[in-house]
């Protein structure tokens, strides 16, 4: 017990006097979760639209009010001429042109005409995403405005949806940045550091004085994860604390709950961890490989920026065996859903399998020999 | 106090470790002389149970390297070849850490790595990365010596340590002798050899001879002359097409001549004078020489 406790000061000492260290595990964490909450969102506000509006009469001009002042849309240019549309777009100006016909209120009203009136929607799709989003705004206040005008001529059969956004009702981006950034941190800091702090052992040789000790490969192990696991357990608060203070996410779900979910998701990435300083020789090597290896996967598979359902069946496999995968859905049903175990044991059951294999792989691999 | 039969290690087609056999004997300083590359590490790791052997056995106090590893590793102290310390932690809490590390402490064996230890005490706060060479050799033999092993293996102590510091840690190994303890050193200085009780002569995985220092210099039987001139490398070619002349190769700021032959050292120096002089060489410095370990190593190595 007393050598067990000597690893471990020596750990603990180990990680707080390297400045880089301490950055990382408690710098990163913060930064990462206001970075994904206040700069990056996929909500559009006052994009720069041009509106070509050869008719100019009530009718457009109404429309034209409307799409303004929904909020979403900044009017930056009014056109003349169809052959100003290509240079607008292309000095990046503008993001979508709303094109109007020569008699657009004359077309709506005329039941006799054969083609209704139309409103031509232009995106700028070299960014896909934000061209989908503005076109679907638009043509959302569009249908809205129609709305009006068929509620104003009565005899015409409407449907009209109404829509609710259940547990999100704002559609905040960061109720689902919050898990996402905790799934990819806990995974930098448990599987990452620790995969480097044993391979640095090897790297200075002091693995070799180790090893020719009466300390035993699980006296080794345990003396360097244990204290990764108490401080990605910190972490875990402060991303938690930060998401419920200044993001103003939900804890409908059990606490205790989620700490034990997190405690769970931490073996699973800390048996990773020494899973790669087996097969790493040194600090880059178990760096690359947790890089590749563990966050790109975490990041871009496990459905945390990239919606799982719309992958190549190749990658939604990968995507089974990331522990993030699992561990995502756990979070937000816990914290915004309030859901327990008993929804979420399916996702439970997975993660402690992935720890007990990935603990017996490493523990397999891991040689009290050169 | 450790017995090696046959001891061979290939790493893929290299040979490392060549069907080595020695012995050593309790209480003795045993030095593994050879160059870089000639497998001295791979023979440590085997013995401080940190390889296994291809072939043959060995045994540490009694235990064998492969099967009794666990309770060996209690016994031996390993110093490996890089300062095996952890550069971020001080003096003190290197030393701490390795002590119970063993399940012992700083106070209980004290005696044993005071003489050394007071060398370094004040600088126990100071950071084992920010400590000269000497001092971290220091650091890392009483980190070694911690837990009183019956064994001491200290792979390459002596590089990157300035010559003062080297002669001082030879002392410090004899007296650690005399309170019992068995040391096998490995070094590519042949004058370290000297400072052991018994060497053996490694190269290529193999052991060439093994001896006394004395005895190895002893069974040196040629004549072997120290020469010297303004031009060293004119002289060691001219040396070498002389007639008579077995070997001559540099050896610090002199060269040294092996003949073929004995002859009166009188005779035999007027003959080498006037070769030179021949060759017009100046300022020429003829000399007897005592063989000294490397000169048997030279000679071993060209056999």
């Amino acid at each position: 017990m007393n050598r067990f406790a000597a690893f471990i000061k020596k750990e603990f000492r180990h990680i707080l006097r390297d400045r880089r260290t301490v950055l990382i595990l408690f710098g990163m964490p913060v930064v990462q979760v206001l970075l994904f909450g206040f700069v990056l969102s996929n909500e559009i506000k006052n994009a720069a639209i041009a509106v070509l509006d050869p008719s100019n009469d009530a009718e457009s001009i109404a429309l034209t009010n409307k799409l303004v002042s929904s909020g979403y849309f900044r009017l930056e240019k009014t056109l003349n001429t169809t052959a100003e549309l290509e240079p607008a777009f292309r000095t990046g100006h503008i993001k979508m042109a709303v094109v109007f016909p020569p008699d657009f209120a004359a077309s709506q009203d005329d039941n006799t005409r054969e083609a209704p009136a139309t409103v031509q929607l232009i995106g700028d799709a070299s960014d896909p995403n934000t061209a989908t989003t503005l076109i679907n705004y638009a043509n959302a206040v569009i249908a809205d405005y129609q709305l009006e005008k068929a509620g104003a001529a009565p005899g015409v059969p409407v449907v009209r949806a109404e829509t609710r956004m259940r547990y999100n009702p704002e559609q905040k981006a960061v109720f689902n940045f919050v898990p996402g950034v905790m799934t990819l941190i806990l995974m930098l800091v448990s599987a990452m550091m620790t995969s480097i702090t044993i391979a640095r052992e090897k790297e200075l040789g002091t693995m070799e004085v180790l090893l020719v000790s009466p300390l035993k490969p699980i006296h080794i192990i345990l003396g360097k994860t244990t204290p990764y696991l108490v401080l990605t357990l910190i972490n875990a608060a402060v991303i938690v604390m930060l998401g419920l203070l200044v993001f103003g996410m939900p804890m409908r779900g059990s606490i205790l709950l989620l700490a034990g979910e997190c405690v769970l998701y931490m073996f699973v990435a800390l048996s990773l961890g020494i899973f790669i300083s087996t097969r790493a020789k040194d600090q880059m090597g178990a760096m690359f490989m947790s890089a590749l290896g563990l966050l790109m996967p975490t990041m871009l598979l496990s459905g945390f920026i990239f919606p799982r359902e719309s992958m190549p069946q190749v990658l939604q496999a990968i995507g089974v065996i990331i522990p993030a995968t699992w561990f995502n859905p756990v979070i937000k049903g816990i914290m915004i859903k309030g859901v327990g175990l008993d929804v979420l044991w399916k996702e439970t059951l997975i993660m402690v399998a992935m720890a007990l294999f990935f603990l017996a792989l490493s523990m397999r691999n891991f040689k009290d020999r050169l | 106090m450790v017995e090696i039969e046959h001891i061979s290690k290939s790493y893929d087609t290299l040979k490392a470790v060549d069907d080595v056999s020695l012995t050593v004997a309790r209480g003795e300083i045993f030095g593994l002389i050879g160059p870089d590359g000639a497998g001295k590490t791979t023979l440590f790791r085997i013995l401080t149970t940190l390889l296994l052997p291809d072939e043959g056995r060995a045994t540490v106090d009694g235990l064998d390297v492969v099967r009794g590893y666990k309770q060996l590793r209690q016994r031996v102290g390993y110093m490996p070849g890089r300062f095996s310390l952890y550069q971020d932690l001080s003096v003190e809490e290197n030393l701490e850490f390795f002590a119970s590390v063993f399940g012992t402490s700083v106070a209980e064996n004290y005696d044993l790595i005071a003489p050394i230890y007071v060398q370094i005490e004040p600088f126990k706060s100071r950071r084992a990365g920010a400590l000269s060479g000497g001092m971290k050799q220091k650091l890392a033999l009483c980190c070694a010596l911690i837990h009183k092993p019956e064994v001491l293996f200290l792979d390459e102590p002596g590089t990157g340590v300035d010559p003062v510091s080297r002669k001082e840690f030879w002392d410090m190994l004899r007296s650690l002798r005399t309170q019992g303890l068995t040391i096998v050193v490995s070094t590519p200085y042949m004058d370290e050899a000297a400072l052991c009780d018994r060497v053996a002569l490694f190269q290529k995985g193999r052991i060439m001879a093994i001896d006394t220092p004395e005895g190895i210099t002893g069974a040196f039987d040629h004549p072997l002359y120290a020469v010297r001139s303004d031009n060293m490398y004119r002289l060691l070619k001219d040396l070498r097409q002389m007639e008579g002349v077995a070997d001559c190769y540099a050896f610090g700021e002199y060269a040294h001549l092996k003949m073929q032959q004995d002859a009166p050292a009188e005779k035999a120096m007027k003959g080498i004078r006037a070769y030179l002089e021949s060759k017009s060489h100046q300022d020429v410095e003829i000399s007897p020489a005592e063989a000294s370990v490397e000169d048997c190593f030279i000679e071993l190595m060209k056999n």
